[in-house]
């Protein structure tokens, strides 16, 4: 098992390097969307309003984190299952959305996108969020706070880790 | 047997201190099942993974950052003592009352929708919980109590199959859903199996069976055996643990079951995922 450290943004040269079943230990800034913030997501691009980060320079976490207690960096933070963003996914990759980070299987169509774009889908280990909130340097709500969990929140990560699954 | 009142409040400092201790600790069998699991691994990713999830068990309470970020829906069975009545509340509104109060103070993600279909709003602390309640001879109140997180709960499944159908139609269907579920409902699974009944009780049976404290076998032979079948199936799908190949997909089986229409043998499976938390207490 190799394993890549990798700092986004992503590039092409980190891609290339990357197999199927290696570890990355990821650090940046990214941000998290499940199925409600995909859908406005996508209405907004749709609409022709332009986004509020540039999907090319970050990461998309499948992910609705906890509450932040007091005293605290973070919640409890970990991976939703991938496969109900498909219908989403495409799309977002072709608006330069390069790296996406969740749990389980992708459609045949969007493991398709990823490669024909040179794409990557990393697998976060579910289950383990007490381990991951360990990697979180900040989390903060950015958009649609009255989505609670289910809004986009901004994430500090360091060496957060990780599994390619799809490249 | 003379009548026993058991305070409402009672209940409610017992349901509070169950939900705050699932929050942090799964089934105390996982980590001993996991631990020996990675001592018979050699594959260094498949490693990686076990040991992940052992950390993140030794972790979780002393950080006191839930095992997993998806805390679920509350499922209680309730056993209520024939001899025994509760004093004050009924005993649904006591097990939300805590519901609420515990989401509220150990930050608990709000994971429950408002309405299923029309209005997807949060209803921001947790409750409803989903309580079954059945009467019981005796004069003590049991209560088993769950997080069931979304993931592994939308990969179960039932199945009203024909009476005709065999044992290996059974074991296949089993294995089926397993393979369909795949890394989505995070493995390694614990399944909760109801076979007979109708419709609902054959659910009610796989959700209950999941409640069992794992290592408890069917008292019957013949579904004792099939538990055992059904997890060597499974364990042979290569699915494996997060799904990254091998032969830890599940961790455990675990049958109920129940006399049935000439018409129908229905089975039920319920998904768990690895953070297997669920407590039972006696009052």
């Amino acid at each position: 098992m190799t394993t890549h450290i990798l700092s986004l943004p992503i590039c092409i040269q980190d891609i290339e390097k990357f197999s199927i079943g290696d570890k990355v230990l990821l650090s940046g800034t990214i941000y998290t969307a499940r199925d409600a913030a995909h859908k406005k997501l996508v209405d907004l691009v749709s609409n022709g309003n332009t986004l509020p980060f540039n999907l090319a320079d970050t990461a998309i976490f499948y992910c609705g984190p906890s509450p932040t207690p007091p005293g605290k960096v973070c919640g409890a933070i970990g991976p939703t299952t991938s496969s109900r963003m498909d219908v989403y996914t495409i799309n977002m990759i072709e608006r330069g959305l390069r790296l996406m980070i969740g749990k389980g299987e992708r459609s045949p169509e969007v493991v398709e996108t990823i490669r024909a774009y040179k794409a990557v889908y990393l697998s976060c280990l579910g289950g383990i969020s007490a381990l991951l909130s360990q990697s979180i340097v900040s989390c903060e709500t950015f958009l649609w706070p009255e989505l609670g969990a289910e809004a986009v929140f901004k994430l500090v990560v360091n060496n957060m880790p990780a599994y390619v699954s799809v490249v | 047997m003379e009548v026993r009142f058991i305070d409402d409040q009672l209940i409610y400092n017992t349901v509070y201190e169950a939900i705050k201790y699932v929050t942090y600790h799964p089934d105390p069998a996982i980590t001993s099942l996991l631990q020996k699991a990675l001592a018979n691994e050699n594959d260094e990713l498949r490693k990686d993974v076990l040991d992940s999830l052992i950390q993140n068990i030794e972790l979780s309470p002393r950080v006191t950052i839930p095992l997993c970020q998806d805390t679920g829906t509350l499922v209680v069975f309730v056993e209520l003592g024939n001899c025994c009545i509760i004093k004050g509340k009924p005993i649904d509104s006591i097990i939300n009352d805590a519901l609420i109060k515990a989401s509220a103070d150990l930050y608990l993600r709000a994971s429950i929708v408002n309405d299923p279909l029309f209005n997807r709003s949060n209803i921001n602390n947790n409750h409803p919980a989903i309580v079954h309640t059945r009467i019981v001879e005796g004069d003590k109140l049991k209560l088993k109590i769950a997080q069931k997180g979304g993931g592994a709960e939308n990969m179960s499944r039932i199945r009203m199959m024909l009476p005709t159908c065999t044992v290996q139609d059974v074991i296949d269907f089993v294995v089926e859903t397993v393979a369909i579920a795949g890394a989505k409902a995070c493995p390694p699974l614990i399944l909760g199996i109801g076979i007979g009944g109708n419709f609902e009780q054959c659910a009610m049976m796989a959700k209950e069976a999941l409640l069992k404290p794992i290592g408890t076998i069917s008292s019957e032979t013949r579904y004792a055996k099939l538990e055992h079948c059904i997890l060597s199936a499974v364990n042979s799908t290569g699915i494996g643990a997060q799904g990254m190949g091998g032969d830890l997909t599940a961790l455990s089986v675990q049958i109920m079951h129940a006399p049935c229409h000439i018409a129908s043998l229905p089975v039920a499976v319920n998904i768990q995922c690895h953070a297997h938390r669920h407590i039972e207490i006696e009052i």
